[in-house]
């Protein structure tokens, strides 16, 4: 029998590629055989009724996943379809408690109207009691309406299924890590549901590996953490990690409140650019959201004025980068050069097999759009793609090829170290995100949605 | 910070990378404090073989641990022996520097490790 994936309504383009990920995870082979972005209902082979409820417990797009007894386009190709399909189990499910519900998408039923949809499959036979709390089968009619079918005048649905409960998953999860009760979060924290699909993406797993070379408050290393990896974070801003002082809650704390001390890597203080981590396939997964450029985030190490700074000063004697009170200087630096120093690092620190993801901002003008960068040893696995109203983020994930798979002679363009000393050459979203989106910027609607969103980081030298 | 993650780390200054003198880092006035991880014998299995075992001697060496085997246990070693596990497990997962200075020993840089958070920013003539 085939299974069906009920997802919820949103981030519509992650779905797959969460679910997917799942599979490589639990080493099932998963054949799609039918999906839509505009349908919660997806359509799948797997390989058996325990590999169906392996592949959603930890997902957080899919809710649950069902035995298909039966489709149609109406309710009379719905009972037909089920005689057909399913006549062979009735048997099974004679004597066990049971329990049907209706879930009407993108349309509602009242309880008269509910009863009457599942008093029509009493041809089914079954002679248990019904439970309608913990009953030994659940039993589901899936209705789909069509869009906006309340305001069109439209009752009927355009398919209808019948499914028998199989599991379900851990979307319920997303309230226990909101950020609204996050001990520490700062103003680019990633939403929790987002850093949880990621973490499923990169295929986060007990006993793996994973970091965030920036890490901020920690939202990726804590949702890593919770799927069971042991998860390391670094940034070049050490008050991220270390909060805003004693007392004050810091990235630890995060991992305390949620239990998961035990899966608590490190953090320390370093700028990618000028990583201290030693060239060796040390991760299974890479995850992060790197800094956009937009107000001045951007910063790797080095001083703006190539000609200074070449030697160490001193005072009264003592060297002044060996004081305890000594910032480094920083400058500004290219978002295309850094995401191109992320997929190097990447290939030079994932395990054959492991993942990098991360989330990278476009502008929705074809002609300003940011171009997914490539590399010949990372193969990208997911494009999924969280749609604003002039630009879009995307969530790019790679996996690591052996090297023995890597074509050799496709030798990556090298991008040009832009040496630039203004913020705006440096980065074009930062460009069109104050020019190109200015119309939209001043509308008043998009910066209130672009400020909670991406709001300001804090200027840090 | 760990001394697994010790064992990861080397001098951030690239010119010391492709030195063999610049890793493991030398702790130096550390403070050591260890906390209480639960076993997970799975997680210490992923782990070995990216150690760099002879940098994890030097460096157990270096805090005064008892010496380690001269060669990386396997698997099968580690499943029949779990004191050594018990004891892998304390090094490298529970074992924390607190505070102290790292040191390079290529460049002679001494990166501050404050509160458990190492610090690996350079000062521009390093960059
Ligand atoms: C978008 S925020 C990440 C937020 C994080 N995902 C969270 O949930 O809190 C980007 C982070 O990158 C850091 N950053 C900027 N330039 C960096 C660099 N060169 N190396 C490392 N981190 C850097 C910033 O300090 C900032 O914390
Ligand atoms: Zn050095």
């Amino acid at each position: 029998m085939d299974y069906m994936i009920r997802f919820t309504q949103v981030h519509e383009t992650f779905r797959l590629a969460e679910i997917e990920a799942l599979a490589v995870l639990e080493g099932i082979h998963l054949e799609v055989l039918s999906y839509s972005p505009s349908s919660p209902f997806c359509f799948v082979k797997l390989p058996s009724e325990d590999a169906a409820r392996r592949l959603v417990k930890r997902s957080i797009l899919a809710k649950a996943i069902y035995e298909v007894w039966g489709s149609g386009s109406n309710y009379l190709d719905l009972h037909d379809n089920v005689r057909g399909l399913s006549q062979h189990v009735w048997p099974l499910y004679k004597t066990c408690s049971f329990k049907f519900s209706v879930d009407s998408f993108q349309g509602s039923r009242s309880t008269t109207e509910q009863r009457k949809l599942i008093e029509e499959f009493r041809f089914l036979g079954f002679d248990g009691p019904i439970k309608m709390k913990g009953a030994e089968q659940d039993f589901c009619i899936s209705e789909e309406f069509q869009f906006d079918a309340a305001a069109l005048g439209v009752h009927q649905p355009q398919a209808v299924h019948l499914g028998r409960y199989l599991g379900g998953s851990e979307r319920e999860i997303i309230g226990k890590y909101d950020l609204k009760k996050r001990k520490y979060i700062c103003t680019t924290s990633m939403d929790a549901e987002l850093a949880l699909i990621t973490a499923n993406i990169t295929l986060a797993a007990p006993g793996k590996l994973f970091y965030d070379p920036f890490v901020g408050s920690g939202s990726f290393p804590v949702a890593c953490a919770h799927f069971g990896a042991l998860a390391f974070g670094s940034d070049i801003d050490g008050r991220s990690i270390r909060g805003k002082g004693k007392g004050k809650p810091d990235l630890v704390a995060n991992f305390i409140q949620y239990g998961l001390t035990n899966q608590f890597g490190d953090s320390f203080v370093a700028d990618l650019t000028n990583t201290p981590l030693r060239a060796a396939k040390l991760f299974d997964g890479i995850v992060c959201d790197p800094p956009y450029g937009v107000r001045e985030g951007l910063k790797v190490l080095g001083c703006r004025d190539p000609t200074k700074g070449k030697e160490p000063i001193f005072r009264d004697g003592k060297a002044h980068h060996t004081e305890e009170s000594f910032i480094p200087p920083k400058k500004p630096y290219s978002f295309l050069a850094m995401l191109d120093d992320i997929l190097d690092f990447a290939t030079l620190s994932l395990v054959d097999g492991g993942r990098l993801s991360f989330w990278m901002p476009t502008s929705n003008d074809l002609d300003q759009e940011i171009q997914i960068p490539i590399h010949p040893c990372l193969q990208i696995t997911s494009v999924c793609t969280q749609e604003f109203n002039r630009w879009s983020r995307r969530l790019i994930t790679y996996r690591r090829i052996p090297d023995s798979e890597v074509v050799a002679g496709v030798a990556r363009e090298q991008r040009t170290k832009e040496t630039g000393v203004n913020a705006d050459d440096l980065n074009p979203f930062r460009k069109g995100y104050f020019q190109g989106f200015k119309a939209a910027f001043s509308s008043g609607k998009l910066s209130t949605s672009l400020a909670a969103l991406r709001p300001d980081y804090e200027v840090f030298d | 910070m760990k001394v697994l993650t010790l064992n990861f780390l080397t001098c951030a200054v690239k010119a010391c990378k492709s030195s063999t003198a610049s890793f493991p880092l030398h702790p130096k006035d550390c403070e050591l404090v260890s906390d209480t991880i639960e076993a997970n014998p799975a997680l210490i299995y992923n782990i070995l073989p990216r150690v760099d075992w002879a940098a994890l001697m030097t460096t157990a060496s270096e805090l005064g641990f008892p010496t380690l085997p001269a060669q990386a246990p396997t698997k099968e070693e580690l499943e029949a022996d779990e004191k050594m596990m018990g004891e892998l497990h304390t090094l490298l997962l529970e074992t924390q520097i607190s505070e102290g200075m790292l040191r390079c020993g290529n460049c002679g840089h001494e990166y501050r490790v404050k509160e458990g958070i190492a610090n690996f920013l350079l000062p521009n003539h390093l960059v």
